[in-house]
Parts: structure tokens; sequence; C-alpha cells
């Protein structure tokens, strides 16, 4: 972190520098909204590449069939832990943590958010749960291995380290409850002059939606969690059918969170795509409102339909069919959002950057997960393909296709806003077509797999799914090849790259109407807001 | 970005509201485990209540909501500068506050004593909705209990920024929050009580 500081100050006064403060302290213990959004950014993206690490090496396992270069015991490890820290550490704090961080208050008109110290402490908990998570793999019984959903009665039995690993969780869901209540009051009451709920870029309208996921469902984990660690440590037998317990109630507390967390990832990522294309194509984005409104859908229908992850667990045929239904429901906000979006592309003055290519990418990845989604969520097909590669499939194409690219997208676009340097064009187009073409080869392959019959979490397989295997894993080293060529080239432009000034990209929203990199008080004066967040009248690039 | 210009009153309450969501939805996944063994197994938990003291139940709702009713005069009291009476109040709530735990703790105590806590023996041995029954008792009950002593210290702590004149009448919201927070702890016992006293 230091090292980058140096390289900026030689920049304009800006929040680099103008608060005359530097080293790590004036990073650690800052509560500026845009050093608190970089501090996540490098967090979550450096728990991420751990995740990273982790998928290729069960990639490398799943190669051939037998023991490849791990046992069946450090393979439960690995796929836990690759999920534990994708999920809590990188996925969910990713994109409101960082970029609704550094954006967010921006976008409204505002100074910082509401509550900067209250902000700043989020952070902190969620270093803390984090360090909590990494211990827990290091000491005790050994790194939890019941994957990632912590399900009873493996996880209240088996002698790895789950209790510190859940501990860690709870100060991870403590975090993202404090940015939810953070961002929806900072939403609420610190919106400028003019900004009205119509005017709200479609980013913030996610992170909105977002927060009030995070407020309304992280407490239900962190008492589910509690459960798992008085089951443990207690023996309090809640979950125990010999103690008159019932484990199913554990899956639906854990999925009642755990499905509308997943909404905590997806929507803000669709926000992200819904500022950049608008600007990209040299439009106003279509159906703004209908937009605003799938967010808040999403979050409301995704709240109800978790037991579509218990279709085979036990449950009546009544919940089954309910549970599909909802599920359905949820998917048309979804189809919403995308048909705006590519109604907004439609006649538009398309421009093929980097940002606009992972943005484009998420549109196709996102619909083939969610058209996959539906196999899943209706319950006859599902009962064939549960517990299979296609759930592995789906989940990553929503996800990391879904997510993952958005969050790419957000860095090329943003990263240089608060950088005041850019990253070379060619390098970043030629990464983001090595990923795309890797990513596709890897998880639709698992797709193919999954309907062919290979279970997930296995770490041997029959010798039949041996050549799709072989092409997944492949799959996955392109992808990798794609990341590194990204990441060297994104970083390299940040440092040492040509200026980013101005408002290059053309953006209508606020961030772009202020100087590069944004001044630590964000606004010069009061901004007084007159037009919608994708008027481009006037704005030229 | 230290100064502040304005404080920003509505902003922090609605902050505060949304919490208070957040910790109504933590007692609700409990409540939800409630309500679904509850629909199973009626008659243990029915005998299950009927061994809780509801004399102490009820003796705890009373102290509870006087402890609330000092919160909410407090909160006037510093609304109308009279900061000596806030303070003697907030120390009421405390007073309170630590008179509840002490009549939990002899509870607790006689319930450990006769060998009933989660994953005893004697509860392994007797019928299963029982046992389900005092785990939940147990750990609802201790929740609820911890947010009293944490509420507890959050007066407390509010007290003393009062007698450093940091909050007053210009100033309450620190002790407008702090005192919905008791409402909320005191709002949930309301709930327990009747749950888990009062079942026939």
């Amino acid at each position: 972190m230091d090292s980058n500081v140096q390289k900026v100050t030689a920049q304009p006064s800006c929040f680099w520098n103008d608060t005359g403060k530097s080293g790590l302290t004036s990073w650690i213990f800052s509560t500026d909204h845009k050093r608190i959004g970089l501090l996540y950014f490098y967090a979550t993206f450096g728990f991420f590449l751990t995740g990273v690490l982790l998928g290729l090496l069960l990639r490398v396992e799943l190669m051939a069939p037998g023991r490849t270069i791990v046992g069946p015991q450090t393979y439960n490890a690995l796929f836990t832990v690759h999920g534990v820290v994708m999920i809590f550490l990188f996925i969910i704090p990713g994109i409101p943590g960082a970029f609704g961080n550094m954006v967010m208050p921006i976008q409204v008109g505002a100074r910082d958010v509401s509550f900067p110290r209250l902000n700043l402490l989020s952070w902190w908990l969620y270093i803390t749960g984090a360090i909590i998570i990494l211990t827990s793999l290091f000491s005790g019984g050994g790194a939890p291995d019941t994957g990632w959903t912590f399900y009873v009665p493996f996880s209240s039995r088996t002698g790895t380290n789950v209790s510190l690993a859940v501990f860690g969780v709870f100060i991870v869901g403590f975090s993202s409850i404090l940015t939810g209540v953070n961002f929806v009051t900072t939403i609420h009451r610190l919106r400028a002059e003019g900004m009205t709920w119509g005017r709200l870029p479609l980013f913030t309208w996610s992170l909105y939606a977002t927060a009030w996921v995070q407020i309304l469902a992280t407490p239900i984990l962190a008492i589910t969690l509690v459960l798992i660690m008085t089951e443990r440590l207690l023996g309090a037998g809640l979950f125990d059918p010999a103690r008159g317990g019932d484990p199913i109630m554990y899956q639906h507390l854990f999925w009642i969170y755990s499905h509308p967390a997943v909404y905590i990832m997806i929507l803000p990522a669709m926000g992200i795509v819904s500022d950049i294309i608008p600007v990209f194509s040299r439009k106003p984005i279509f159906g703004y409102k209908m937009i605003a409104f799938s967010s808040i859908a999403i979050a409301a229908a995704g709240s109800l339909v978790w037991g579509h992850h218990m279709f085979t667990s036990g449950m009546s045929d009544t919940a089954v069919m309910v549970f599909s239904f909802l599920t359905f429901v949820v998917a048309i906000p979804s189809a919403i959002k995308v048909f705006n979006w590519v109604s907004t592309l439609y006649r538009g003055s398309i421009s093929l950057e980097a940002p606009m290519l992972f943005a484009l990418s998420f549109i196709l990845l996102f619909s083939i997960g969610g058209l996959s989604g539906l196999i899943l969520g209706s319950a006859a097909t599902d009962v064939h393909v549960h517990d299979t590669h296609f759930v592995v499939g789906h989940f990553h194409y929503v996800m990391f296709g879904g997510t993952g690219f958005a969050i790419f997208a957000a860095m090329h676009y943003w990263l240089p806003k608060f950088y005041g340097r850019r990253y070379a064009e060619k390098p970043a187009v030629v990464a983001w077509a090595l990923m795309f073409t890797g990513f596709n080869v890897l998880y639709f392959t698992m797709q193919v797999l999954g309907m062919k019959g290979m279970p997930r979490r296995y770490y041997d397989y029959l010798p039949e799914f041996a050549t799709l295997n072989l092409v997944a894993t492949v799959g996955s080293w392109i992808l990798a090849a794609g990341l590194v060529i990204m990441l060297v080239n994104l970083f390299r432009g940040l440092w040492w790259g040509a200026p980013f000034e101005g408002n290059p990209w053309g953006g209508a929203t606020l961030e772009w109407s202020i100087p590069t990199p944004p001044p630590t008080e964000n606004f010069v004066e009061e901004p007084t807001v007159t037009h919608g967040p994708y008027d481009f009248t006037g704005i030229g690039r | 970005m230290t100064t502040h210009p304005h404080k920003d009153y509505a902003g922090a309450k609605l902050g505060m509201w949304l919490f208070l969501f957040t910790e109504l939805l933590l007692f609700g996944g409990m409540f939800l485990l409630y309500s679904v063994y509850f629909k199973r197994y009626p008659q243990e938990f029915a005998a299950g209540g009927r061994q809780l003291d509801w004399i102490m139940g009820t003796v705890n709702t009373v102290i509870l909501l006087t402890s609330s009713l000092c919160a909410a005069m407090a909160v006037t009291a510093v609304q109308r500068d009279e900061l000596r009476r806030a303070v003697a109040l907030i120390g009421g709530t405390i007073l309170c506050a630590a008179g509840f735990m002490v009549i939990k703790y002899v509870e607790w105590s006689a319930k450990i004593g006769h060998g009933i806590y989660p994953g005893s023996e004697h509860l392994k041995s007797g019928p299963p909705g029982e046992s389900v029954f005092f785990s939940l008792y147990f750990i609802t009950t201790g929740i609820h209990g911890l947010h009293v002593l944490i509420g507890g210290a959050l007066l407390a702590w509010i007290a003393l920024k009062i007698k450093g004149g940091e909050v007053n009448a210009g100033n309450d919201i620190l002790l407008e929050n702090g005192a919905l927070y008791w409402h909320l702890v005191d709002l949930i016992w309301i709930f327990i009580f009747p749950l888990y006293y009062l079942i026939l």
C-alpha cells in the first residue's frame, strides 16, 4: 500500500495527499470513504487471489481420476476454504465495501457516508473476522472440511476447527450489517440538492437494495452461526435428531440468510453493469425506472426463495411447489434487467473498450447462469442435477461470470478515476479475451459434467468423466493466464501509466464531474444536480 | 475529514432504527426455531414452561418495564436540560438491569443445580422435546442477558458523557439512541417471557 502512495504523490492535490498525512496509519485509521474503499478493495481482492489459487489446486486435483496431488481430507479442506474465502471474504464485501465506498457517496453528491467512523469500524471488523478465519485454518483440528455451508450434523461433529471459522464469519457478518446501515442512511439523508430518487445512478440504486438485504438477512446468519457454536461447544442438540432437534431446521436458517446473500453478491454487480453500458453506448439507459424497481423486486422476492436449496432435503410437496414458483418469480426482474441492457445497446454508438467488454460478458454469462438456475429452480429437474457439477457450474456462471466480471469491469472503469492514471487498452482486451474463453471452457464443461452425473465435492470420479475434467482444468489455466495479464496491465497502468484526466469515458454521473483523483472533500463546492445520471447531452468523449 | 459542520440527527436515528431491525431479526431466528419446535412438541414445551419460575419471570418483567420507564424519563430530563436528574434516572435503569441479571442468575443456577442445562445428562435421558425447550431457553435468555449487559454498559457510558457535558439538551442523540436500544432489550423480553414462562 505504501509504495503506491508514493507513486501518486506527484499528482495534484487530491485525497492521496491533501490531508497532509501519509504512511500506513493515515490509511488504516482513515474515515475517508475513498481510502476505506481502497482498503476494502485490496483486502477483498487479496482474498480473491487466495481463493483463485485454491480453486486452481482443486482443478489440478480433478485433472485425472484418482489421487492427483491431494488426498480426500485435504480436498475437503480446499473446497471448504475456497468457498468460505470467496463467499464471505471476497464476493459479499467486495462490491459494497470497495466500489460502494469509493463511488457511492460521490454519486449521491455527499462528502462522505453518514457514519464515517462506523465505516472504519466495519473495515476493522472485516479484517478481524478475516484474521480469525485464517487462524482457524492453521490451529485446532485444522482447516474446516464441511463445505462453506457448514451443514449439520457433520459441522457439529467434525474434529476440524469449525467453531473458530464460524466465529470469524460471524464477525465479518457484523461488518456487513454496519455497511448496510451506513449505506441506507447515506442514500436517504445525504443526497445533494436536486439528486432525486429518479436521478440516482443505478449503481447507487443497486447498493440501496443490497444494503437492505444486508440489514435484513445477515442477522439470521449470525444466529445460525451462534447455534453451530452452541451445538459444538455446549452440545445443545437443537439440530440433533437424537435429542429432538432437526437438522433440516439448520438448513432453513442457513438459507434464509444465504439465499438473499447471493443477491448481496449479484445486485451491486448489476448496478455496475447498468452504469457502464449507457456510458459506452452513448445512450441514456433504457427503462431506468424498471431497472431501479427490479433491484428492489429482486431483493424482496429473493428473500422468499431459500427453500429451493432444499428440494432433496425433505420438505412437503406444497413447500417445494411454493418455493419453486417463487424462484421463477425472481427470474422476472432479472430478465427485466437483461432486456433493458440489451435495449440500451440497440442503435447505440458502442465502443468496445475494456470496461464495456467485461460488462457485455456479464450479460451473456449471467444469462447462461440465470437460465441454468431455472433448471435448478424447477423441482423435477433439480432432483436430477442436485449436488452435481452442474450446480458448481451454474453458481460460478452467476457469481464469477456475473459478479466477478462486473468487478473487473468496475476495476477498469473506476480505478483510473481514483489513481489518475490509466492502463494500456490492448493488453486489457487480450486479457479479457483469454478470461472469457477460459471461463467458458472451465464452467460450461462443468455443467456438462454435472448433466452426465458427476457429483460435486468428490476428489475422485469414474474414468468416463476424465476427458471433460481435463478440458475444464485446461480452461482454468487459460482463465488464470488472462487474470495475470489483466492484473499486471491494470496495476502497472494505475501506478506508472499515462495520466487519466477529466472525463475520458464521458460519464454523466457525479463522480465524473469532480477532479481526478478526487479531493478528500469530493466536491470543490456543494453540487446541485440538474440532470439525470445517463443524460449525456453536452458530455463529449 | 474529522470536522463535521452539522450533525444529521434524523440520519443518526434512522441508522439506529435500522440497527434495531437487525437485532429483532437475530432474535427472530430463535423465535422461528421456537415456533417450529413448539408445534412439534407442545406437551414437552408446556411441561418445560411449568418448570420455570413464573414469579421470578414476572418480577423480571416488571423490573425491565421500570428500567425502560427510567430510560424514557432520562431522555425527557436531558431535553429539559435537567442533567443531574437524567444521570440519576440512568442510574435507576442500570440498577434495574443489575437486578434483572441477579434474578436471572438465581434462576439459571437453580436449573443448572437440578442438572438442567444444554447438553446435560438429565436432558439427554429425558424426552427429546424437553431438551429442545431448555436448550432454546438457555440460548435465548443467554443472548438476551448479553444484550442487557451491553445495554447497561452503553447507558453507563452515556451517563458519563452527560456528566462530561458532551450530551445535553442541544445534543441528545446519543442518549436517544441508547434509550432506543434499551427499549428493544425490554421489548424482546416482553416476547420471551410469555413464550417460555406462561405457556400452558
